[in-house]
């Protein structure tokens, strides 16, 4: 393939998919509101019609603009949105519990949705530098986490843990490069530990801690004595630990203590191993850290963090509650949307659960109820088929990306895509709690489909010169 | 770099066939959603049927139908409103309200918030209503009485129970049911077919528009009209005759086995048991004097007493051990163990037992059907004897449109092997049989409907107090003959004798000149206190027309209570005048339930 041909050539195949997603999108949305009654532009379908408009005018400025600049202005773009972030904190609408919103005019607009595109230009930046292995000094990996985490934190505190969990869609991009395959169980049994507190006594998650984290010692480095002292002196620790309490009757919270011990066992572990590639003798108190801080974060966020609304979801999730009219509602009436579509659906603009109300956020979050309801089988399935090819279509654009740079803003893409139209549709057929983001491209509001749509012609016109190298 | 992208691409693919295969359970597959989807969206309001009216005979309205309204609301729908005025308004206390919302606060189906409401307050309340939306009225209707009589035998409707929900699911809760009377036995007639509009509402519960232009929708039938066979000025008479009076009176038309009259004292009104005093009336009305539940008419047997000499004189002709020039000379009848007393004696005919109602003849002409000798034994002869009984209607069930209608008392030999052995027990062990007393018990309905097949000379037709469903036909059964195992020749002599009774005889208290009223005295023996006093009419003798059954408990003979109330009742239906009016007085004023 000559340099020419592919010069300034977007992929077309991305931008029908594109095109086909928002047009269906749109569709869906115009039935949701559909009451029979006429044309309206103040409707909500007329809003998103004309914020489709303004999508496509910035999208065609956006195909002449010199890829250099998006490659320069990286850094500054992840800067003003983090700026904007905090800003939305002080002077931001409160809608629904969460301050997250900007109002400007009749618009509003949400830092949130534009987060995720400037972290991916951060980070593609940060690990862009060829021949460029984050996970080989401590710095850089702090690095790749503080740039991942820090919006994500930032979002946390506006009370949007949908968005703030985007973030962790970065993992594959960190995966691909170069960080270690066995990452990957390590954090789903962090996500196991957070599912299992809501079943299992405290004693029986702490033993299983320890287990788990000698066996993932010794998976990891093939050294299982110094895990074996590790925990030993872990667990003498905490006994110490218990002790003086009974014994001063010291009004001390248990978790203090197996911090306080964890933190002591991490140090003698490390200084032991300084010898050692410092990262990786960092292994095991980073591990026990991370499974005990989920432990008792989990029960802290449950508490404390999370709104008495996502609790009574997540409890509705695992079933410890069963109320179908007031939190378990929304899922069900969700489902019941969806399953009566049947094979082939009712019809278009025949949905009569989407229709009259009974799906909540039935344009925006839920958007896919009525996919299932007028649309059928055939519906979803297409649907996710549709979003299915435009991933891999991405993941191959990624894949012959010449810069690094590139590469990882595609695989960024890709990661957030994934995450949003997977959780999305997994919410909808009651398969995750219900954390309220939307489905790319097909949801009512500006901002997601104007950060969706800057995020993928971003990389479409990265990819037209893939060619290039930039460093 | 392979395995990496090769992982990636898994996550990607694995992730999209979960969500198809949950997909395609969840809307291919499983069909359950599709149910709750019509329910969720779709509103059925029930459209009620009027219930059917009741006619008398001569096209009186006996039971017809009143509007009332209740008021309901959608608990899920329901915004800030003015709780204090809402309460002011509709006369219910804040709490009360409070109460019935909020144990319902999810809930999208409609909750009365008030039932029952009246007309007048109806009005009241419409006025207001524009202020809170949420609340809307249904329209219902309730029984309306336009004559207070015959309350046991209409019977009341009410709110389905649980177990009527049970046993038929046409029932919805919140429906009425016949509970007891016609109101039960004619409910499938009576209820029509309910209706229903369909709306398509949103979750809010607010009506969008009529589903498919009201395609699904389905009238509301009214239920179909009945025209009973009472009389109600009869009836009217004959609960203001036994006023104060434990007892009843049963009046049917021979020919045609219509009851004219079914009194059941002492009664209520049935207005009592209309709308929300309904329960409360119920456990008032339960705990009176004389259980005016209780329908005597229908339910309490009495020995017959005296009344049943015509039936053994029926079956002593017919089995010919006896015929009308037979005579006897008694002076009371020796049963071996103890001696049958007596009101006369001497030389005894035919027609002055029943006349006179001699206990000595029919013991007699009881011993001879008893000890016939083209029987092998007794308890031949004996089961041989009540299937005559049987063949008036007595003993069985008459399989009347009525409910709870019992079935008597009349045992079959094997009782009597039982209770006295095997072979010993002859005629003279059961000889109180003979003069209608011991184990025999039947109804007033019974007696009616025994007298009304002798008027007919042997037959009757079961006993109805429906004559016409509108739009529809009564059963079969309630125009067929039923003969006596007595042929009609021998009916004569005894109708003759009946006639004596009434114009010469123990019954004279009900005779009325130029009626020919046969009847026939009786008088229920009464362990437990003053005898039942019991008369058995019909009249005119020839091409009768009405036959008459009247039992007054605790009154003594037959003779001083019950034969005066039938002349009268009698005299009332053919004449529609009366002339003993100091005989008249009388009855209206004696009171047996509250003094003595």
């Amino acid at each position: 393939m000559s340099d020419k041909i592919s010069k300034n050539k977007i992929d077309l195949i991305s931008v029908g998919i594109y095109l086909l997603l928002v047009v269906l999108g749109w569709i869906n949305i115009y039935s949701s509101a559909y009451d029979g009654s006429s044309f309206e532009f103040g409707s909500r379908y007329g809003k998103q019609m004309i914020m489709i408009g303004m999508t496509f005018v910035i999208l065609l400025i956006l195909l002449f603009v010199d890829v250099n600049i998006i490659f320069s202005s990286s850094y500054f773009a992840y800067g003003f949105v983090l700026l904007a972030l905090i800003a939305v904190l002080f002077l931001g609408d409160k809608t629904g519990g969460s301050r997250s919103w900007f109002e400007i005019g009749s618009f509003k607009l949400q830092p949130a949705e534009f987060a995720k595109l400037a972290t991916a230009l951060a980070l593609s930046r940060f690990l862009g530098k060829e021949n460029f292995n984050f996970t080989s000094d401590l710095k850089s990996f702090v690095s790749v986490l503080g740039i991942v985490f820090f919006p994500a934190f930032l979002i946390l505190l506006q009370g949007d843990l949908g968005s703030a969990m985007v973030f962790s869609s970065f993992i594959f991009v960190l995966y691909r490069q170069g960080l270690s395959f066995y990452w990957f169980p390590i954090i789903l049994i962090g996500i196991l530990v957070f599912v299992s507190f809501f079943f299992l006594n405290i004693v029986l998650i702490f033993i299983f801690l320890i287990v788990i984290g000698l066996v993932t010692y010794r998976y990891i480095t093939g050294n299982i004595r110094e895990a074996v002292i590790g925990a030993i002196l872990l667990v003498i620790m905490i006994l110490i630990g218990l002790a003086i309490i009974i014994f001063f009757r010291a009004n001390i919270k248990v978790h203090i203590i197996i911090a306080v011990s964890v933190f002591i066992v991490s140090l003698i572990v490390v200084v032991k191993s300084f010898k050692e590639m410092i990262l990786k003798s960092l292994i095991v108190p980073v591990l026990l850290l991370f499974y005990i801080g989920s432990l008792y974060s989990t029960g802290y966020i449950f508490e404390n963090i999370l709104k008495s609304h996502h609790r009574a979801r997540i409890n509705v999730l695992f079933g410890l509650e069963k109320d179908l009219t007031d939190i378990g509602y929304n899922v069900h009436q969700s489902k019941i949307a969806i399953g009566s579509g049947g094979l082939s659906g009712k019809g278009y603009l025949k949905g009569t659960q989407t229709k009259y109300d009974f799906v909540p956020e039935q344009d925006t979050d839920f958007i896919f109820c009525t996919v299932g309801e007028e649309w059928g089988f055939v519906g979803t399935a297409f649907v996710i088929i549709v979003f299915t090819v435009l991933l891999f279509r991405i993941l191959f654009l990624a894949e012959r990306q010449r810069s690094v740079y590139s590469r990882v803003f595609g695989y960024s893409l890709a990661g957030v895509l994934f995450f949003h139209y997977s959780v999305n549709i997994a919410m909808t057929i009651g398969l995750f709690p219900v954390i309220g983001i939307p489905l790319p491209f097909f949801s009512y509001g500006g901002s997601s489909l104007f950060a969706f749509s800057m995020f993928l012609f971003i990389f479409l016109r990265l990819d037209s010169q893939h060619n290039t190298l930039y460093t | 770099m392979k395995t990496k992208i090769f992982i990636v691409s898994s996550i990607f693919t694995i992730s999209a066939i979960i969500f198809i295969v949950k997909l395609f359970f969840l809307q291919v597959i499983d069909t359950s959603y599709k149910l709750s989807a019509e329910n969720n969206a779709l509103r059925h309001i029930t459209k009620y049927p009027v219930r059917g009216k009741i006619f008398d005979r001569n096209g009186k309205v006996l039971v017809s139908n009143k509007a009332y309204y209740d008021l309901k609301v959608v608990p899920r729908s329901l915004s800030e409103f003015d709780t204090a005025e809402f309460c002011k308004l509709i006369n219910i206390s804040k709490e009360d309200l409070i109460k019935k919302i909020r144990r319902k606060r999810h809930s999208y189906k409609p909750i009365t918030i008030k039932k029952q409401i009246e007309d007048i307050e109806y009005a009241y309340i419409q006025e207001q209503l524009f202020k809170f939306p949420d609340f809307y009225i249904e329209k219902r209707t309730l029984r309306d009485y336009n004559e207070l009589t015959a309350a046991q035998l209409l019977g009341y409707s009410a709110e389905v129970s649980g177990e009527d929900l049970k046993r038929d699911d046409y029932y919805k809760p919140g429906d009425f049911i016949g509970k007891s009377g016609i109101e039960k036995k004619y409910e499938t007639h009576l209820r029509g077919k309910k209706g229903e509009k369909i709306f398509v509402v949103n979750v809010h519960g607010s009506i969008q528009g009529i589903y498919k232009n009201g395609k699904y929708d389905k009238e509301a039938v009214a239920g179909k009209d009945l025209i009973s066979t009472i009389d109600v000025e009869l009836q009217k008479y004959g609960e203001l005759l036994m006023q104060n009076k434990i007892g009843s009176i049963v009046v049917i038309e021979p020919a045609t086995g219509e009851i004219l009259a079914m009194v059941s004292s002492p009664t209520y009104s049935p207005d009592l048991f209309v709308g929300k005093k309904l329960s409360e009336n119920y456990r008032r009305v339960e705990k009176q004097k004389g259980k005016p539940l209780f329908d005597r008419a229908l339910r309490s047997m009495y020995p017959p007493g005296s009344t049943f000499k015509l039936v053994n004189a029926l079956i002593g002709l017919e089995e010919k051990v006896i015929n009308n020039r037979t005579v006897f000379i008694t002076d009371g009848y020796d049963a071996g163990t103890h001696v049958v007393g007596d009101h006369i004696s001497g030389l005894v005919t035919f027609q002055k037992s029943i006349q006179f109602s001699s206990n000595a003849y029919y013991c007699h002409v009881f011993k001879r059907i008893i000890s016939n000798k083209k029987f092998p034994d007794y308890a031949s002869a004996y089961e041989e004897w009540k299937k005559y009984v049987q063949s008036f209607g007595l003993g069985i069930s008459l399989n009347t449109d009525l409910n709870f209608e019992k079935k008597g008392i009349l045992y079959s030999s094997t009782y009597f092997d039982r209770y006295y052995g095997k072979r010993h027990w002859n005629y003279n062990t059961i000889i109180s049989l003979a003069i209608g007393q011991g184990e025999l018990g039947f109804t007033p309905l019974q007696s009616a409907n025994m007298i009304s097949a002798i008027a007919n000379r042997g037959y009757y037709i079961t006993p109805h107090v429906i004559k016409k469903i509108v739009g529809d036909t009564i059963a079969k059964k309630f125009t067929e003959k039923h003969l006596t195992k007595v042929q009609a020749e021998y009916f004569e002599p005894v109708i003759d004798a009946a006639e004596l009774v009434v114009s010469a005889g123990t019954g004279f208290s009900a005779y009325l000149p130029g009626l020919d009223i046969c009847g026939k005295t009786g008088t229920a023996q009464n362990p437990h206190g003053i005898d039942h006093s019991i008369f058995v009419a019909f009249a005119p003798k020839k091409n009768p027309k009405i036959a008459i059954s009247v039992y007054v408990e605790n009154a003594g003979y037959g003779s001083s209570w019950a034969a005066p109330i039938a002349g009268l009742m009698i005299e009332k239906y053919l004449t529609n005048k009366i002339t003993k009016t100091w005989q008249e007085k009388r009855i209206i004023e004696a009171d047996f339930i509250n003094k003595k």
